[in-house]
């Protein structure tokens, strides 16, 4: 970890007498006890605060605060007044002279024969799939002039339903990466793609004599049909080939839980919209997992209660239990949360299924007694409406205790269906991977295809896969970059990625998709079809034919017993990739029978106190397991609940890192198993006590200039015992520290209402309870005069009570607008350009908060404290309620991000937008002006789309519909928190939200008007669970 | 001790500061004067084309429609830069030795475009969008000039911000019926304004958004 010479005054800060980032106890807690003294529920008095430092109200943080961007003014130190006024002189005189340029020469260049359809100005919509961990997600994705350019949800496709996440989102950012792998090596020499099947197919031809027997392939999770049956094609050529399967975040317990409950490997589909209770033992289903888009959409429309019920008496919503160890988005929406310690989840889950009645040997439930009763009642009364989800994190025994739950409750069939698992070759992943590395090293493996992944950088460390590799005769391995893997393989194919490519894949209901590139591959890299058919019989098959072939003999068995039409065929075909999915392929739900349960006896509890520390292993919510480690739109995306950037750190709960003498951003020596690695400490607020988590995917040392170096990596601890946690973990200070680069304190709005929420029941009672008197303005309190908005008035509401922190409207707002990435010395100053951020507000007691979710954007004020302060009239109000950001009159006063109260406002200090990189310019939306140094920018309702629709309903000579534009943010969200529309139209749909009594505007007493209102939340906590909130 | 300045340089002194104002008023001047002038502008600087392509010679003589080749001009922002194959369309029947249309042969040959001269290249921060023009009754004529009449095809307006203003805040004064945007031998009536009035309502033009910044910029 290098140290920052420029961070050095931020380090002095933390390292200060006083240390804010010390835990509270230490300091004194000022917010936190008024909030404990406060009746519960009145919701005037609840007390919110965003960090750490910030509850402290420290010296330090008070100073923090009062530069407006903090540690701008340290840049000038150095400069004396003098030198400042000439620079300044200079500065402008050269700015004057620099706007005398003429127009340079610039080219048409048409085709020469134009494609069909394409019509140079309108983007062109294919349906495609990006699949993570093998499981697909249905995306449309906008195409301008045959380049990708963003991507949307396919709004047909059942894991999606027009949503996304965030991965999805940054994904047409990856295809541009100027550090893809481009050619073929061999042992580090750009070799042609024949001489390597040369190489290749000469050793084939030894393996063939002996039937395979020294030939592995090393795949991630595959449920591609096409991919499966070209390497089962393959494993009969070979019959005494292996094929193993591998990927770091797999999912082998839940499939192992399956096998003991079952007796066979069984998936698991939740249907969230039919459950009314819902347990979570430490799944973070809303966050990742399969299916968690729609599971967010399914989750959240059971808590919008302006679409559920017309009074607010009989207003309902699902109740949501979570049980977990490190804080998650799923956790941060729970109505009642436990924090518990990873390796205690086991005992937890036992203790629930006795309370509940099951046979199964379960310890003492001690001071949660209480609390479980109510929960397992709660439970018992929706019986078959309700819902107990196992982490895929947990051991197989939860799972089985868990699948037990649901059974008694009657469940199944209901919200929990069964069906055959949508992977290919459903297999014990880490067992796969363990006989791998024992053939390797006993010698048996002579040739070894790593068909994507990255096992170098991702296998267990306690099997040492890099060593035995190298004892592997030859070995190929086809991935995106050229990473930790290739480098130790002889033959290294880059590979094309999933927007350049044919292929196709299956959803987490088991629904088929086609992948279908948009874009010919920018490089010479081939996809898995084309590499494995190159040793087949027929070796030049294109990727397309592979697919299609697969999908022709295949026809008619999709019902249509008739001779192959062939364009019968061709309909199905083009119906395929027109909508996306292949209908009627989701899995059927399977009847299974429980096997009887037969839970071991629990271990005797040791009676030590002090329990040891334990180490729990999760993937990264922003770069995964490492895959996306060189995205920089994800690497600069603030993780949902640190809101930390460019870096993994060891989080850990308040009261431990203060029982272990810890602060923010010291560095840590973490010993697990002999091995160790240094990580900066970050405290997380509702961690488990005395458990640190980690993120993986971090420290990688060949994923390309953006990822090298960042965070540590987490795998260097991760090993076959202790795939996600394990106990044991020592804890030693170095006395270094590390800066790391957070977005949470910036911008802070000093402890104002800005988040409002109430329980279910302090909203039947004062359904006006996000109005406190105090808050109203009279609107005709300004010296300003009113603006007319004869025609439209656009407006948005974002319903907090649906906003699940999940970040996918932070990068499709990046990926829509062209913002750029400023890289991590800039966001530590406070520099992040992103449009739309999503505050987190925590509310109550250190150890367990409520966490709550707020995106800010440009509020759009119809008194606009910006626009009056603009000297040269470059932010401006539009007739229909816009507040317009001109460009290219900005001359970068910044007194607009000055005045504005929301602190949205986002300025350019260097020219951060890659204008010199060829690829990354392709990933640029046409319809936004790139911006240059020294110009502020903003959210701007998406005014492209508006324009879009504008112009087209005046072509067609009406007005625009309601739910006709729709902003990036709403677009990508699963939870459908966020609306747009015409707030001049009582009947649009933003315009009832508004409407609903729980809207209110963000600092509404400034008078500001802002057009962007925040609906407020609304939680559904367990009435008889009112006192033991403390407790846990 | 002995005066440096005799007394006339007083008035030297006041002359020069008032002289000043006008040096400075007559730069200001002479810099909007160079701002606007056809050397930054290109305004009426006809341009040489890969292919000396006659506007006058297919749209003037041949009658050819402006929407032959610039196809999308009614459909989306970008009026469309026909491909090699439009031309080919004719040219594989006449003309077809003339060494003047040898690149436009060897581009179909060949698979490879003809680079074009750009001649109207509006600033990269500004979105123009033919087809609603063309919708609301702007004729060609009205930003492109006489194009039936140019050889080379040169820039007939300053595509200036002022000269966009000028339309946008007045659009009566240009507006033209629908049905006669492509005709290039149109003449406004004596009575324009009545009939610009007339229209505006009618085609339901929005004067007041007009001037939005958004409108063009975003």
């Amino acid at each position: 970890m290098s140290e920052d010479p420029s961070l050095t005054d931020r380090e002095t800060f933390a390292a200060a007498p006083g240390d804010p980032t010390r835990p509270p106890e230490a300091s004194g807690v000022r917010a936190g006890n008024a909030s404990a003294e406060r009746p519960p529920g009145a919701a005037a008095g609840r007390q919110y605060w965003r960090s750490l430092e910030e509850l402290a109200d420290s010296e330090g943080f008070r100073a923090f605060l009062d530069a407006e961007f903090p540690r701008e003014a340290s840049v000038l130190d150095a400069v004396g007044r003098r030198q400042f006024l000439k620079l300044m002189g200079a500065s402008m005189a050269l700015a004057g002279l620099s706007a005398c340029t003429r127009q340079p020469t610039e080219k048409v260049v048409p085709y020469v024969n134009a494609p069909e359809q394409l019509v140079p100005g309108e983007p062109l919509f294919f349906a495609t799939a990006m699949s993570i961990g093998g499981i697909a997600t249905g995306l449309l994705v906008e195409s301008h002039m045959g380049r990708p350019t963003k991507v949307e949800g396919n709004p047909e496709h059942p894991a999606s339903l027009g949503a996304t996440d965030a991965f999805g989102q940054a994904s047409v950012l990856g295809v541009y990466d100027p550090d893809r792998s481009q050619v073929v090596r061999n042992v580090g020499e750009i070799r042609p793609w024949s001489a390597f099947l040369d190489a290749a197919r000469r050793a084939l031809g030894a393996q063939r004599e002996r039937q395979g027997a020294g030939l592995r392939l090393l795949t991630e999770t595959i449920t591609s049909p096409t991919l499966a049956e070209q390497i089962r094609g393959l494993l009969k050529d070979y019959p005494q080939a292996k094929w193993h399967q591998y990927e770091p975040v797999a999912r082998d317990t839940a499939r192992a839980g399956a096998v003991m409950a079952f007796g066979e490997p069984i998936d698991v589909q939740y249907h969230l919209d039919k459950a009314d209770v819902i347990l979570s033992l430490d799944a973070d289903f809303l966050g990742c997992g399969p299916g968690s888009v729609r599971y967010v959409r399914d989750f959240t429309r059971r808590r919008q209660l302006h679409a559920a019920s017309d009074t607010v008496a009989d207003a309902t919503m699902n109740r949501l239990y979570v049980v977990e160890t490190t804080p998650t988005v799923t956790g941060a929406m729970a109505d009642h949360r436990i924090p518990v310690r990873a390796s205690d989840m086991e005992a937890f889950a036992r203790s629930v299924a006795a309370v509940m009645g099951l046979d199964v040997p379960a310890p003492l439930t001690g001071n949660r007694a209480t609390w479980m009763k109510a929960m397992v009642s709660d439970l018992n009364d929706h019986r078959g409406k309700s819902l107990v989800i196992a982490g895929d994190h947990q051991p197989p025994l939860v799972h089985v205790l868990a699948h037990a739950m649901n059974a008694a409750l009657g469940n199944v069939g209901q919200t929990v269906l069964y069906t055959d698992p949508i992977e290919a070759n459903a297999v014990d992943q880490l067992q796969s991977l363990r006989e791998l590395v024992a053939d390797m090293d006993a010698g048996t493996v002579e040739m070894l295809f790593i068909l994507g992944g990255n096992p170098v950088y991702t296998a267990p460390a306690d099997l040492h896969f890099a060593d035995s590799l190298q004892k592997v005769g030859l070995r190929v391995h086809l991935s995106l970059y050229d990473d930790e893997t290739s480098v130790l393989c002889h033959w290294h194919v880059p590979e094309s990625h999933y927007l350049e490519s044919w292929s196709d894949t299956r959803a987490y209901d088991g629904t088929v998709s086609i992948v279908q590139p948009l874009i010919a591959p920018l490089y010479s890299s081939k996809t898995v079809h084309e590499l494995l058919a190159a040793f087949s019989d027929r070796p030049d098959r294109s990727s397309h034919d592979i697919v299609h072939d697969y999908w022709k003999n295949r026809f008619p068995a999709l019902g249509d017993k008739e001779p192959i039409a062939d364009a019968a065929f061709e309909r199905f075909w083009h119906k395929a990739l027109h909508d996306g999915f292949v209908p009627d392929t989701a899995l059927p739900p399977k009847p299974v029978a429980l096997k009887p349960l037969a839970v071991p006896a629990l271990q005797p509890l040791k009676p030590d106190i002090q329990q040891p520390l334990e180490i729990v292993f999760r993937p990264d919510p922003t770069v995964f397991d490492g895959r996306f480690a060189n995205n920089g739109w994800l690497q600069e995306l603030p993780k949902p609940i640190t809101k930390l950037t460019w870096d993994n750190v060891a989080m850990i709960s308040p009261a431990t890192a203060q029982r272990l003498g810890l602060s923010n951003e010291d560095v840590v020596e973490l010993t697990y198993d002999e091995r160790n690695v240094r990580a900066p400490i970050w405290i997380v607020p509702g961690h488990a006590q005395d458990s640190i988590t980690v993120h993986l995917g971090y420290g990688r040392t060949r994923a390309g200039q953006v990822g090298n170096g960042a965070g540590f990596n987490a795998y260097t601890l991760r090993t076959t015992t202790a795939s996600w946690f394990g106990t044991g973990l020592e804890i030693r200070q170095t006395g270094a520290r590390y800066p790391l680069a957070s977005t949470q304190h910036h911008f802070s709005m000093e402890g104002r209402e800005l988040v409002r929420s109430a329980t279910l029941e302090e909203y039947r009672a004062h359904p006006d309870f996000a109005h406190p008197a105090e808050h109203e303005t009279p609107r005709d309190l300004t010296m300003y005069a009113d603006h007319p908005y004869p025609n439209y008035a656009w407006g948005l509401a974002v319903d907090l009570g649906s906003c699940v922190g999940c970040n996918a409207c932070v990068v499709a707002c990046q990926s829509e607008n062209n913002i750029p990435v400023v890289g991590k010395d800039q966001v530590a100053r406070g520099r992040e350009m992103h449009w739309l951020r999503i505050d987190r507000y925590y509310e109550g007691g250190l150890d367990n908060p409520e966490t709550h979710h707020q995106p800010v954007m440009c509020q759009h004020c119809e008194n606009a404290p910006c626009e009056v302060v603009c000297p040269v009239g470059a932010t401006v109000h539009s007739s229909e309620g816009l507040n317009e950001m001109v460009y290219n009159r900005c001359v970068g006063t910044k007194y607009c991000s000055n005045n504005c109260p929301y602190k949205v406002r986002r300025f350019n200090f260097y020219l951060y937008s890659n204008q010199t990189v060829e690829t990354l310019k392709m990933a640029a939306n046409p319809d936004v002006t790139v911006r240059t140094r020294g110009v502020m920018e903003k959210c701007t309702y998406c005014v492209q789309r508006i324009n879009t629709a504008r112009i087209q309903a005046k072509k067609e000579d009406r007005t625009i519909r309601d739910g006709e534009i729709v902003t990036a943010c709403q677009q990508a969200c699963p939870a459908g928190a966020i609306v747009f529309g015409d707030i001049n139209d009582p009947n649009s749909r933003v315009a009832k939200l508004k409407a609903d009594q729980r809207n209110y505007s963000l600092l509404g007493e400034l008078n500001t008007r802002p057009r962007t209102s925040y609906v407020a939340r609304v939680r559904n906590p367990n009435p008889a669970l009112h006192d033991q909130e403390g407790e846990a | 001790m002995p005066q440096i300045f005799r007394p006339s340089t007083n008035t030297f002194s006041r002359l020069s500061i008032f002289g000043s104002l006008f040096i400075l008023a007559a730069l200001a001047w002479g810099l909007a004067l160079i701002n606007r002038s056809s050397y930054v502008t290109r305004e009426g600087v006809a341009r040489e084309q890969p292919v000396p392509f006659s506007h006058r010679h297919h749209a003037g003589e041949l009658g050819i429609d402006c929407r032959y080749c610039h196809t999308s001009v009614e459909r989306t922002a970008i009026a469309g830069i026909p491909p090699t194959k439009t031309c080919m369309n004719c040219h594989s029947q006449i003309w077809i030795d003339s060494p003047m249309l040898e690149p436009v042969r060897a581009s179909f040959r060949t698979d490879k475009s003809i680079e074009w001269i750009k001649v109207h290249d509006l600033p990269d921060f500004v979105y123009f969008n033919h087809s609603i023009h063309v919708r609301k009754g702007i004729g060609c004529v009205s930003c492109h000039g006489r194009v039936d009449r140019m050889n080379l095809t040169w820039q007939e307006s300053s595509l200036q911000m002022e000269w966009c203003l000028n339309c946008h805040r007045h659009p009566e004064q240009y507006v033209r019926p629908r049905d006669q945007v492509f005709n290039m031998e149109w003449q406004p009536p004596s009575d324009q304004l009545t009939l610009g009035r007339q229209l505006v309502r009618e085609y339901n033009i929005q004067v007041q958004q007009l001037t939005d910044c958004s409108i063009c910029h975003r």
